[in-house]
């Protein structure tokens, strides 16, 4: 149990998708314009890689292991194929579902939602369960963990940037360049969060 | 396109296409797409450079193979259809980095893969190789992949230097130059590439963001 929670703060704060390796940085400057909207798309990325991340873990160990399907026959090349694919199709299918159980929530998330299959987190997310070897409760965990951290930093990147539509910023630095210093401030104050391990306190 | 009478193989145009992304249109700095991985294999020079060449190759033959088959892609699914395009250019890259280029294989680790949604690859077929012909495109494939790498071998060797007093990870500065680890840490890539957008606004006033 102390693994798991152990990689769910390691994926949401220590090892943030956007303030340590940089994924979904086009979406995240894109729609952190206004909180509301950093809300909603922070809460499909949540949603679509809690899902993705699991279902890719089953693809990968049922389809693609060394003589899974065939015996003697390794399908590891058509793994960035056939994670790609899944990626699209559960975007779609999540999209569908949204819209039929919640109208509310599908009108909020908007475009959103289909944009979230070219979001790099959640491919990311598929390949370093595979580089790192979890099992299917380890990816669970940081599939949810992951889409926490990356929200959690779109929402605070949002709200800083609606206080700074006041302040006076050199011309040239307004807007993207101040954008990119101002995660650069943002990821060194997530640095205080490394060396946090949860399974030491739970002894 | 043997109907075509005007096609120049490099002419104004074509070279323009090229040199354009260099600074103008940059795929990175003007056009925010690929940010992810420009910012994430930075640290030492040799994993930018190939990760450069990996997405020029990428951009320049999916752009090729998109806009070869552009009339027959339905637009309902056109999405799906340029995804498995560059999927399978990708994962062709991947192999042959693990076979010819291991130890950079080993530090760009998950970055190859995550070429295809670099957002490069999918922003110039959707913006150019949907609308324009192949070799055009293909030019168009090439001078975003070389826009993107020059963002990258700017930063890698600042980086590299001033963090650990290499380049190449041969030790270029004298002993007493005691390496800033901050410059290797993800949140200087940042800084850096902040700077590095307000220096060629800057220069050139008509990229400055007026909202």
């Amino acid at each position: 149990m102390g693994d798991i929670l152990n990689i769910f703060i390691k994926a949401a704060f220590i090892d943030n998708m956007i303030l340590s390796y940089f994924l979904g940085m086009c979406s995240y400057l894109a729609v952190s314009k206004s909180v509301k909207t950093a809300i909603g798309l922070g809460i499909a990325v949540v949603f679509v890689l809690a899902i993705t991340t699991p279902v890719n873990w089953l693809i990968d160990f049922f389809l693609m292991k060394d003589g899974a399907v065939i015996p003697g026959v390794n399908l590891v090349f058509l793994r960035l194929i056939l994670f790609i694919s899944t990626i699209a199709a559960l975007v779609q299918f999540v999209e569908m579902v949204v819209e039929k159980a919640s109208p509310a929530l599908y009108n909020q998330l908007g475009i959103f939602l289909p944009l979230i299959t070219v979001n790099c987190s959640i491919l990311g997310a598929s390949l370093f369960m595979v580089s790192r070897e979890y099992n299917f409760g380890q990816s669970t965990a940081f599939g949810i963990g992951a889409g926490v951290g990356w929200a959690l930093a779109i929402i605070a990147f949002a709200a800083i940037r609606e206080k700074l539509r006041t302040a006076a910023i050199p011309a040239p630095l307004r807007g993207l360049g101040m954008a990119f210093i101002l995660t650069g401030l943002m990821g060194m104050a997530f640095m205080g969060f490394m060396g946090i391990n949860p399974a030491e306190y739970m002894k | 396109m043997a109907t075509d009478t005007k096609v120049s193989v490099l002419g104004k145009n074509e070279r323009k296409l090229i040199t354009d992304p260099i600074d103008d249109n940059n795929p990175v700095t003007v056009q925010i797409l690929g940010v992810c991985s420009a910012l994430a294999v930075t640290s030492q020079v040799y994993p930018a450079l190939i990760m450069a060449i990996g997405v020029t190759l990428v951009t320049a033959f999916s752009n090729l193979v998109t806009s070869m088959l552009r009339k027959s892609i339905p637009s309902s699914i056109r999405m799906i259809v340029q995804l498995l395009i560059v999927a399978a250019l990708v994962q062709v890259v991947e192999m042959l980095l693990g076979a010819f280029a291991y130890s950079a294989y080993e530090m760009l680790s998950v970055f190859i893969g995550l070429i295809i949604t670099n957002c490069i690859v999918m922003g110039r077929l959707e913006a150019y190789a949907m609308a324009n012909k192949p070799w055009q495109s293909f030019l168009d494939g090439i001078g975003n992949g070389l826009g993107y790498g020059f963002i990258l071998i700017i930063m890698a060797v600042i980086r590299e230097i001033s963090g650990k007093g290499s380049f190449m990870g041969w030790k270029v500065l004298p002993s007493w130059y005691i390496p800033n680890n901050l410059m290797v840490l993800p949140c200087a890539s940042l800084f850096l590439i902040g700077v590095i957008i307000w220096v060629q606004r800057a220069r050139n006033q008509k990229l400055v963001d007026v909202s």
